[in-house]
């Protein structure tokens, strides 16, 4: 308990927030709920001057995708508000800088996303217009209007379709993975509430036995709609991973950190990587329940103005939302 | 050649002609699933999945997007329960969804009894409600054939409601048609098996029954083959099945009926939990429970 106490006292910042947040009440709670709670912050896993080791042209990159999604996002949130769209939505605001980062390194693999999935999609090139189409019920959507905002697909980026049930993409990405002939890569996301599915669990053992190469991402907001992880469980994903002998790591939401973490994971698929990400609206639409836990949008442009590219990334989203609103502009006519 | 040895013929051509699998779990223990699997490897095909129910469906689903074809077998169709989760909400709707088709032949094998509450009996019930799913209940080589031979043509997965009691047929099943029958039995998979057996005795007591056997259960199509010995029929007819009646049997009993000027009644598993001591097992009709029926449908019209 000693030393849980001094992990504790070096996080206590983290702890007032996450306090107030309803995360830990009391330190009087077993020791891995600290231990879980140290575990998810801004910068776990943070490696200093990261940045530093990419070039310029990939951190501008990698920041105009971000900035695609983030003002694609903002936009669905805005039709969904003004009763364009009818239909359920779940919007990556706030962890665009994973789909970003992971489509910089992973590149070209199968995608068997989840039902939170507008930002795989944009980051691995798929059709906006197709998208935006698809969350406004029409025929010329990426699914017809048959998907809407949960079971979006692309054929062309090698987007499988996702049945809206949590997990179900993880066992189907496993078989797709062992029934190709051909080396090619998969890409596998869930979110932290998936991975508790015992058949996502079953077939991520599976897969490590077989050694299929797919690459496991856990979107870990720490939340099941509003149902924290403390009171969900009491183990890891990296946990979960290392006892069926697979490579695992767990890293906040820092775009470097995902594409240095990646870059060395891909070589030895199949492997989980588990990132903390903050989802700034509703699990379901557009409300908010306050101020996220950190923004991580806020924190990359930061970054990007410490390294020399403060203009030339202020350019970019300037760009870039204009960009996004004229994909936008007919419908807000 | 048994149905048995026609199943097995079945998946080892697949396996070495088409890039196909056949996945499930159990598969290389005793027997080889009845003899119905080919004696062949890893490598060639054959794939160990964990004993994980949920996620097998799933990663066979996986399997069939990837273009394989796969034959995914589950040893007792009570099985279903947990494996038709993926297959049903997934592979069912993938091509009208996305416009991807996921074609799975999915094996599952029903027994009778035995097996207490656990996993006897048929469930072909189970997938009769969901939208793009096929269903067949084969007995013969022959119904074999033409449930592989349809789904090899088609895109669409395919639920195939066998039975322990067919591997060992090796002859066709014909139609019983009499001129003016008193009933017309519909029987499914085993109880077929009973309804011949009925019908010969009530056959002694001057009671004369039409055998039409049903194989093909959805898309259920009611044509003449169907409708034209139950018209001729005084009493009406009967459907069998040996799973529940909130199933098969009575979707089946409705086309029919819709399409006809006869009713229809149904005959199945009792409406109740089977027990394992023998005197508490819930078995499909037998032959006396179908006689008796009959008589009653007679009395009653």
């Amino acid at each position: 308990m000693a030393s849980t106490l001094r992990v504790y006292n070096k996080h206590k910042t983290y702890h007032r927030f996450v306090s107030r947040a309803g995360f830990v009440k009391k330190l009087d709670n077993r020791i891995f709920r600290c231990i879980m709670c140290v575990m998810r912050s801004q910068d776990f896993g943070q490696i200093s001057r990261l940045s530093e080791s990419f070039s310029e042209d990939e951190n501008l990159e990698v920041f105009r995708r971000i900035c695609f999604i983030r003002y694609f996002e903002l936009k669905v949130k805005e039709a969904s508000d003004k009763k364009l769209i009818k239909a359920p939505i779940y919007l990556s605001v706030g962890q665009e800088s994973v789909a970003a980062a992971l489509s910089m390194v992973y590149q070209q693999p199968k995608i068997f996303g989840q039902h939170r999935c507008h930002d795989v999609y944009l980051a691995y090139g798929g059709d906006p217009v197709a998208l935006r189409d698809e969350l406004l019920h029409r025929p010329t959507g990426c699914a017809g209007g048959m998907g809407g905002s949960a079971s979006i697909h692309s054929p062309k980026i090698g987007m499988v379709g996702h049945d809206g049930l949590l997990g179900t993409q993880v066992p189907i990405a496993v078989g797709y993975a062992l029934g190709k002939d051909s080396k090619e890569k998969i890409l596998s996301i869930m979110g932290d509430a998936a991975l508790e599915e015992d058949y996502v669990m079953a077939a991520t053992a599976f897969a490590a036995f077989k050694k299929a190469p797919i690459l496991f991402i856990c979107l870990d907001n720490n939340l099941s709609v509003l149902t924290e992880v403390k009171v969900r469980r009491h183990w890891t994903a990296t946990d979960l991973a290392k006892a069926f002998k697979m490579s695992a790591v767990e890293i906040t939401d820092d775009p470097w950190l995902i594409m240095r973490h990646t870059a060395e994971l891909q070589q030895n698929l199949p492997a989980l990587l588990n990132i903390h990400v903050v989802r700034h609206l509703w699990h379901n639409g557009t409300g908010c329940d306050g101020p996220p836990e950190w923004d991580r949008f806020q924190m990359v442009k930061e970054e990007l103005a410490r390294i020399g590219l403060k203009e030339k990334s202020e350019n970019i989203e300037k760009k870039t939302e204009e960009e996004v609103a004229l994909i936008w502009q007919p419908e807000f006519k | 050649m048994t149905s048995a040895e026609t199943i097995r013929e079945i998946t080892r051509k697949h396996l070495k002609e088409n890039n196909g699998v056949a996945l499930g779990q159990c598969l290389t223990a005793v027997g080889w699933v009845g003899g119905t699997v080919p004696e062949m490897t890893v490598e060639e095909g054959i794939v160990e999945l964990a004993m994980a129910d949920v996620s097998g469906g799933g990663i066979a689903v996986g399997y069939a997007l990837a273009g394989r074809r796969p034959i995914y077998i589950v040893r007792y169709q009570g099985f279903q329960w947990f494996n038709a989760a993926h297959i049903a909400n997934y592979a069912a709707k993938s091509k009208e969804l996305w416009g991807i088709p996921c074609p799975l032949f999915v094996r599952s094998i029903g027994m009778d009894g035995g097996m207490g509450p656990v996993a006897s009996g048929s469930h072909h019930g189970m997938f009769e409600r969901m939208p793009g799913v096929f269903i067949v209940a084969p007995m013969t080589s022959g119904e074999y054939r033409k449930a592989w031979d349809f789904f090899m043509e088609h895109d669409s997965p395919m639920y195939v409601s066998e039975h322990r009691t067919s591997f060992k047929i090796d002859y066709e099943m014909e139609d019983v048609v009499h001129p003016n029958a008193d009933v017309t039995l519909y029987p499914i998979s085993s109880t077929r098996l009973n309804a011949i057996a009925a019908a010969q005795e009530l056959a002694k007591e001057g009671i004369a029954v039409n055998i039409v056997h049903l194989f093909w259960l959805k898309p259920f199509l009611a044509d003449e083959r169907i409708l034209g010995p139950l018209e001729s029929s005084r009493h009406g007819g009967l459907i069998i099945d040996g799973d529940f009646e909130n199933g098969v049997a009575k979707c089946i009993g409705f086309d029919i009926m819709r399409q006809s000027s006869k009713k229809i009644d149904v005959l199945c598993l009792e409406e109740r939990t089977a027990g394992f001591a023998p005197h508490l097992d819930n078995l499909p009709p037998t032959p006396e429970r179908i006689m008796k029926k009959v008589k009653e449908l007679m009395t009653r019209a």
